[in-house]
């Protein structure tokens, strides 16, 4: 209750999370533009394998990254089925290809905790932060590694 | 407040073109009084509007440069070359103050003080700043000078009661209603507004002072206070110019009611001396300001409807109905859209003269800095390109002129010992042609140097020093990266910046440059550019599964390549004998990854293309699907740059389809690095 009154509480945070390879994933809904059904896309030369190519959201050109193939999960089989979600990171409009949505979390920031060592470093790039939802762990994705050049500069 | 202040802003543009507009009309030797009044009231109405935002910098240039004006328009000052000559570097400096004032930094101080102590040798008037109400009287003398045809002044005095306000009347409207009937300059007294220990806010202490110009009798003038008559003073005299001058006017607005009125009303008088300015000069049919993301958002829409008209088409194609009715609506739909969409496109596009009026004040400063004489001689100003076209054409053209200036028009010694005139053309023109737009920039000076560029390539290892080069290859030397022909560093081309970022320019906005050069004549840059960056004609060929696109401008043909045109070199690379030339053939769906298997030259169709430079290849496609206009949709906003590929755009059916970037194929093959390698480091 101590921290509580020291630190004000922040304001609640809601997530969306969603599946990727049966392994719960989330983003700040306030990045989420939209999520909509796949389709096929327009692979461009020279992009990296989880670089699925270009779709068109009514007129807007936007890659489409799979998200599967960005973290190294192996998909699980639901190719039919699969869900593109639309987030902005900065000022770019990306859609992530996961396997299904599940939820909207309502958090605060003291439920998110630093991800821990014991986490894969590739993971660790990916994940800004893990928490516990009902004994489920979920990982906030850093999105703002995911494009490609952005992943470079981290590195 | 920021709103007005970006309306003022705006309306300085205008009249900072009209301002040079004129002074260059007086440069060229026309003498028309009309034109000096012209330049009289562009300055004194960009000091009127700094005036009332407090740009102190700003009022303090434009009252000496006003004054200046004055003197000329009283016939005081004999306007000779030298004194326009100067009057064009203050208006320079004028438009470096307006720039300051909206978005901040420094004018250069040095230049400043000169031009402005240039300006006060000019004129004996007195510098601003001294008598408060000097600048008063000036809007007065302005106004009564101001071309009036069979119109009286009539002075007025107003001063509402309270009971005026009490029936929620607006002294503002009564005045907004005045101006409709003429020109008129209003002054506020505040003399009566008490301390403010005894100020009754629902008191009235205000009264004006107003000065109209108007061919309209008293009983027009009397109309308007109709319905206030009787809550107001008013006094209407006629032809009482010699009115006394009215106390200061109020800075500061007093508390009260009332007091909203004060700064309301300033902008009266600024916007009736705007309008004043604007209205002999109005030549131009009526034009009407529109934000551009609201035209951008417009033309979006219609590529929108493009695509959708599109799709509409192929699904009824597809459907396989046959209906006469239906085809002709669908055609006509064709037509309208296309109609609209070059309505659209109309809308965004814009002279070219701001570009060009820029550079006449860049020849200035160049001729000032090197000594050098320059006529410039602008054609075609009022040619129309699309506005980003010319956004982002003015950097690319200041290093062209610039350099024009500085490296090939000598000094007037020089010139005058090769039997020139001492006073160097620079001729820059524009012109539409065959959907597009081509901009000349000529200059007569000494032409380019052969011997010394390929002197210099050679020594950066540019080029090997056995190469066998055609005249025109040496003079394209210039646009290769890390040349600069300057023996010495210049305060102005020597910015680090070559005519290979000039050409990257151009380039990147889907344009060619080229050059011409005559030893001893001179050199001409010419520039050709695409009307419209926002659709593009292409061919649409399909290659492994995938549909792409190449650009038109590029396309020089297509063939059916024999197996006897065929040759392979070396181990992945195969050359194609295209009228006597062997052009390399490039396989793109090898190139981008689309095909793991080579598709054999005689199955498919060769593209043969050109570069900006005029490197030639095939380009092996599959199939050729058709040729259509396509509207061009970045792939760098939401992704990145990607080699090989222009742009993105959309086809009938909603996918998206990529554009193929012909320079940087044929690049990557010269440079013998095959993109496929680098597909394959970035994937593995």
């Amino acid at each position: 209750m101590i921290n509580v009154q020291s630190k004000p509480q922040t304001k609640p945070r809601e997530l969306i999370s969603f599946l990727i390879g049966g392994q719960q994933f989330c983003v700040d809904i306030m990045a989420v533009r939209e999520i909509r059904g796949w389709s096929q896309a327009t692979p461009l030369p020279h992009a990296p394998a989880y670089v699925q190519g270009m779709i068109n959201l009514r007129g807007t050109v936007l890659p489409i990254i799979d998200m599967s193939a960005r973290l190294g999960i192996a998909p699980a089989d639901v190719a039919g089925r699969r869900v593109t979600i639309v987030v902005w990171i900065g000022t770019r409009l990306v859609g992530l290809l996961v396997d299904g949505v599940c939820d909207i979390l309502t958090v605060t920031e003291d439920m998110l905790q630093a991800t821990p060592e014991v986490a894969s470093d590739t993971l660790r790039v990916f994940v800004n932060a893990v928490l516990t939802i009902e004994d489920r762990m979920v990982c906030l994705i850093a999105l703002e590694h995911l494009l490609p050049e952005l992943d470079v500069a981290a590195a | 407040m920021e709103r007005i202040k970006g309306v003022f802003f705006q309306d300085c543009d205008d009249l900072l073109v009209e301002l040079e507009t004129g002074l260059l009309a007086l440069q060229r030797g026309e003498r028309d009084p009309e034109i000096v009044n012209t330049v009289f009231r562009a300055v004194h109405s960009v000091k009127g509007g700094a005036g009332s935002f407090g740009l102190d910098p700003l009022v303090a240039f434009s009252h000496l440069f006003e004054s200046v004006m004055a003197d000329a328009r009283a016939s005081r000052l004999a306007l000779d070359a030298e004194v326009v000559a100067t009057l064009l570097r203050a208006a320079d400096v004028l438009a470096d103050h307006v720039k300051v004032a909206r978005e901040g930094g420094e004018v250069d101080a040095a230049r400043a003080a000169a031009i402005g102590k240039a300006l006060v040798e000019l004129t004996s008037a007195l510098p601003y700043g001294g008598a408060e109400s000097e600048p008063q009287e000036d809007a007065l003398l302005s106004i009564q000078s101001a071309p009036a045809q069979a119109t009286r002044c009539w002075a007025m005095r107003i001063r509402p009661h309270r009971e005026l306000y009490a029936k929620a009347n607006e002294p503002l409207a009564l005045l907004r209603e005045l101006r409709r009937l003429g020109e008129m300059t209003v002054e506020l007294n505040d003399d009566d507004i008490p301390l403010l220990d005894d100020l009754d806010p629902e008191q009235a202490y205000l009264s004006w002072t107003v000065l109209l110009h108007t061919a309209q009798n008293e009983s027009a003038i009397r109309d308007v206070f109709e319905f206030v008559e009787n809550d107001c003073d008013i006094e209407v005299k006629g032809e009482s110019v010699n009115i006394e001058p009215a106390p200061q006017t109020v800075a500061l607005a007093p508390v009260g009611d009332t007091s909203r009125e004060a700064p309301a009303v300033r902008q009266t008088v600024v916007g009736a001396a705007t309008e004043t300015a604007i209205e002999p000069s109005v030549k131009a049919g009526e034009t009407i300001r529109v934000d551009v993301e609201r035209v951008d958002r417009l033309v979006n829409l219609v590529g929108e409807l493009v695509i959708n008209q599109a799709m509409l088409a192929q699904h009824m194609l597809a459907s396989g109905v046959a209906m006469n009715q239906i085809d002709m609506a669908l055609e006509d739909l064709d037509h309208l859209t296309r109609d609209i969409q070059d309505s659209v496109m109309a809308m965004r596009a814009q002279p070219v003269k701001s570009m060009f009026q820029r550079m006449s004040r860049l020849v200035r400063e160049v001729e000032l800095a090197t000594g050098k004489q320059v006529n410039l001689i602008v054609a075609g100003s009022s040619t129309e390109v699309d506005r980003t076209v010319i956004e982002r054409l003015t950097d690319p053209l200041t290093h062209i002129v610039r350099n024009a200036i500085d490296h090939g028009i000598e000094q007037p010694p020089e010139r005058l010992a090769n039997n020139k005139p001492a006073q160097g053309t620079l001729r820059l023109s524009a012109a539409h042609r065959s959907g597009r737009v081509v901009i000349e920039i000529a200059d007569d000076g000494q032409g380019i140097d052969r011997e010394r560029v390929r002197k210099i390539a050679i020594e950066r290892n540019l080029v090997s020093a056995d190469a066998t080069l055609s005249e025109s290859e040496v003079d394209n030397l210039i646009f290769l990266p890390g040349f600069s022909t300057a023996s010495q560093i210049s305060a102005l081309s020597g910015r680090g910046v070559g005519m290979d970022v000039v050409k990257r320019g151009v380039q990147a906005l889907g344009g060619r440059i080229s050059l011409t050069s005559k030893k001893g004549e001179g050199s001409t840059f010419t520039l050709s550019l695409p009307l419209t960056l926002a659709v593009l004609d292409g061919m649409t060929v399909s290659v492994g599964g995938q549909s792409l696109i190449a650009p038109l401008t590029t396309l020089l043909e297509t063939v059916q390549p024999k197996a006897v045109d065929v040759h392979p070199l070396g181990a992945n690379a195969t050359l194609m004998k295209f009228r006597g030339e062997f052009v390399p053939l490039i396989d793109l769906g090898m190139l981008f990854g689309y095909r793991t298997e080579p598709l054999q030259p005689t199955k498919g169709v060769a593209l043969i293309v050109e570069d900006d430079v005029g490197g030639r290849a095939g380009l092996l496609v599959e199939e050729i699907l058709g040729q259509r206009q396509v509207v061009i949709k970045s792939v760098q906003a939401n992704y990145r740059a990607v080699d090989g590929i222009a742009a993105a755009t959309i086809l009938g059916d909603g996918r998206v389809a990529l554009i193929l970037d012909v320079n940087a194929i044929i690049a990557s093959q010269r440079q013998g690095a095959p993109l496929a390698d680098q597909r394959r480091a970035a994937t593995g």
